[in-house]
C-alpha cells in the first residue's frame, strides 16, 4: 500500500529548479532508499516529506504529495500535525541539551495539553525499547543526552521521534558519522522499525542503500531517473544512467 | 570514465579466456588421443589437468576479491558472478576430457571395435560449442550465446546416433564387444555433457549481457526474446 505518493511534484529554490517533475510511490512498512550524486536533490525530496522546505527563503513548489491521500502541500496543512506524523532524523545527532528522559518526552509534552507522570514514562520506556537503548539507559535517564555516544545520540534521536507516534521516518544520512559496528547496528534497528513505520532514506553509501532498503530511487540533476525493487536496480538497472551512478562511472 | 576496477576486470577476462582454451585444447587433445590410439597424449590430458585445476582456484579467488574490495554492482556484478560461475564450468569440460582420457587408455591396448567416425564429429561439434560460449562470453555476444543454445540438439542427435549403432550393431549382436562399445558409449555421453556445460555457459552469457535468467525457461528463448 503507498504511503508516500508524489504527483508531477516540482521544487524551486529562487530561480533553481531543484526537482524535476517526481513522479514516486512509497510503500508502507517498507525501506525505501534514494541516492545519487550530491545535489541531485535527494535531500530536498525528503524534506519535501514533511515540509522542511518551507523554513528556506524563496522555495517554491507545485505538484502533489499525498501522504495517506491527502495532499500535504496545500496551504492549509497543518504542519504540526504533519511533523508529528513525519519525523525526521539528521546527519548529526542532534539531542537537545536535557537529560535523556527530558528529551524524549519533549514532543509528547508539546502535542500532548496534559499527560502523566505515569504516561511519560511508559513512553520513555517503550521508545527507548524500540530503538533498543532501554537496557543501556534504563538507570542513565536523568543524565545529559549530550554524554551519550554519537550512536546512542543518533538512537536516542530516533527514540525522540518515536515517541510522537509517526507513521513516517525520514533520515537523512542517518549513519554518515558514525562507525562500521554503529552503522550496522543502526540499520539493524531500521530493519526493526520498518514493521511499523514507514522508512525513506537518503544515503551516499550506496552499499548501505543495497543493505538496508527494499526499493531504492536513483536522482540526477533534479530527476528521479529510476525506482524500483532495491535488487533489481543494483543487479540490473534499467536506465544507463544509473547504471553508470552505482557502478561508479559517473563523473 | 576509467576506473580502477577496469584494469582488474579486464585481467579476469584475460584469465577465463586462458581457461577457456586450456579447456579447448584438453578436449581436442582427449579426441586426438582416442583417433589416434595414442597413449601418450591420453597421459598427458590426464597429467595437464592439474593446470586447469590451479588456474580454476586462481580465478575464483580473484572473483572473490574483487566482490570483497569493490562491492561490485549491476553489469560489474553480473559480469564477475557469471566469471565465477563460468570457471567452474570449464574446469567441470576439463575434467570430462580427463574421463575421455581415462576411457581412451582402456581402450588403446584392445583391438579397434569399428573406424570412428560420429564420435569425432560430436567431439568437433563439442569443441565448436566450447569456443562459441567462450567466445560470446569475452565479447558478450548475445547472438552467438544463442547459437550455442540451438547447437545442443545437434549434439544430442549425434550422441543418440553413436548409442543406437553400439548398442544394436555390436552389444545385441555380439555381447564379446561390450567392454569396447560401453567405452565408446562413455565417451559419446562424456562429450554430449561437455555441450551441456557449454549451454549453461552461454545461459549465464546471456544473464551477464541482458540480466535476464533463461535458464530453466527455454521458452524465453523459443519467443525470441
Amino acid at each position: 500500500m503507498a504511503k508516500i505518493v508524489t504527483k508531477n511534484l516540482n521544487l524551486w529554490y529562487g530561480g533553481f529548479h531543484a526537482l524535476k517533475g517526481i513522479n514516486s510511490s512509497f510503500e508502507a512498512n517498507r525501506i525505501t532508499a534514494i541516492i545519487g550524486p550530491s545535489g541531485c536533490g535527494k535531500s530536498t525530496l525528503l524534506r519535501v516529506f514533511n515540509r522542511m522546505n518551507d523554513l528556506i527563503e524563496g522555495v517554491r513548489t507545485d505538484g502533489e504529495v499525498l501522504i495517506d491521500n491527502m495532499n500535504i502541500l496545500n496551504s492549509y496543512a497543518d504542519l504540526v500535525t504533519l511533523r508529528k506524523k513525519v519525523g525526521m532524523v539528521f546527519q548529526r545527532p542532534n539531542p537537545f541539551p536535557l537529560s535523556i528522559y527530558e528529551n524524549i518526552v519533549f514532543g509528547e509534552k508539546i502535542h500532548a495539553e496534559s499527560i502523566t507522570r505515569d504516561k511519560l514514562d511508559e513512553i520513555v520506556e517503550v521508545s527507548l525499547k524500540d530503538v533498543l537503548l532501554w537496557d543501556e539507559l534504563k538507570d542513565k535517564l536523568n543524565e545529559p543526552a549530550l554524554r551519550l555516544s554519537l550512536e546512542q545520540k543518533q538512537r536516542l534521536c530516533i527514540a525522540r521521534l518515536i515517541a510522537v507516534k509517526p507513521d513516517v521516518l525520514l533520515m537523512d544520512e542517518p549513519c554518515s558519522t558514525l562507525d562500521p559496528q554503529a552503522t550496522a547496528r543502526v540499520e539493524e534497528l531500521m530493519r526493526e522499525l520498518k514493521n511499523k513505520y514507514t522508512i525513506i532514506i537518503v544515503t551516499h553509501n550506496m552499499q548501505q542503500a543495497a543493505r538496508v532498503s527494499d526499493d531504492t530511487g536513483f536522482m540526477l540533476l533534479g530527476e528521479l531517473i529510476e525506482f524500483g525493487k532495491t535488487q533489481e536496480l543494483f543487479t540490473a538497472p534499467r536506465d544507463k544512467r544509473t547504471e553508470d551512478y552505482i557502478t561508479g562511472r559517473y563523473g | 570514465m576509467e576506473r580502477h576496477v577496469d584494469e582488474e576486470l579486464k585481467e579476469l577476462n584475460k584469465d577465463i579466456l586462458k581457461m577457456g582454451a586450456l579447456a579447448e585444447e584438453t578436449i581436442y587433445k582427449s579426441i586426438e588421443a582416442l583417433k589416434n590410439r595414442d597413449k601418450e597424449m591420453a597421459k598427458s590430458v590426464i597429467d595437464n589437468d592439474v593446470n586447469i585445476d590451479t588456474l580454476e582456484l586462481a580465478v575464483d579467488e580473484k572473483c572473490i576479491d574483487l566482490i570483497a574490495r569493490y562491492q561490485p554492482m549491476a553489469k560489474d556484478l553480473r559480469f564477475i558472478t557469471t566469471g565465477m560461475k563460468i570457471n567452474a564450468e570449464l574446469e567441470r569440460i576439463a575434467d570430462i576430457a580427463v574421463d575421455i582420457a581415462q576411457r581412451t587408455l582402456e581402450l588403446v591396448d584392445k583391438p579397434l571395435l569399428k573406424p570412428l567416425v560420429d564420435i569425432p564429429k560430436l567431439a568437433a561439434v563439442a569443441q565448436n560449442m566450447v569456443k562459441m560460449s567462450i567466445d560470446a562470453f569475452v565479447k558478450g555476444d548475445i547472438a552467438l550465446a544463442k547459437k550455442v543454445l540451438l547447437s545442443d540438439s545437434d549434439a544430442d542427435q549425434l550422441r543418440n546416433v553413436v548409442q543406437k549403432e553400439l548398442i544394436d550393431d555390436y552389444m545385441v549382436k555380439d555381447g564379446t564387444t561390450a567392454p569396447r562399445a560401453v567405452q565408446l558409449l562413455l565417451i559419446a555421453r562424456f562429450l554430449e555433457r561437455i555441450c551441456d556445460h557449454t549451454t549453461n555457459i552461454a545461459e549465464d552469457v546471456i544473464y551477464m549481457v541482458q540480466a535476464e535468467v533463461v535458464r530453466h525457461h527455454p521458452e524465453k528463448l523459443k519467443n525470441g526474446q
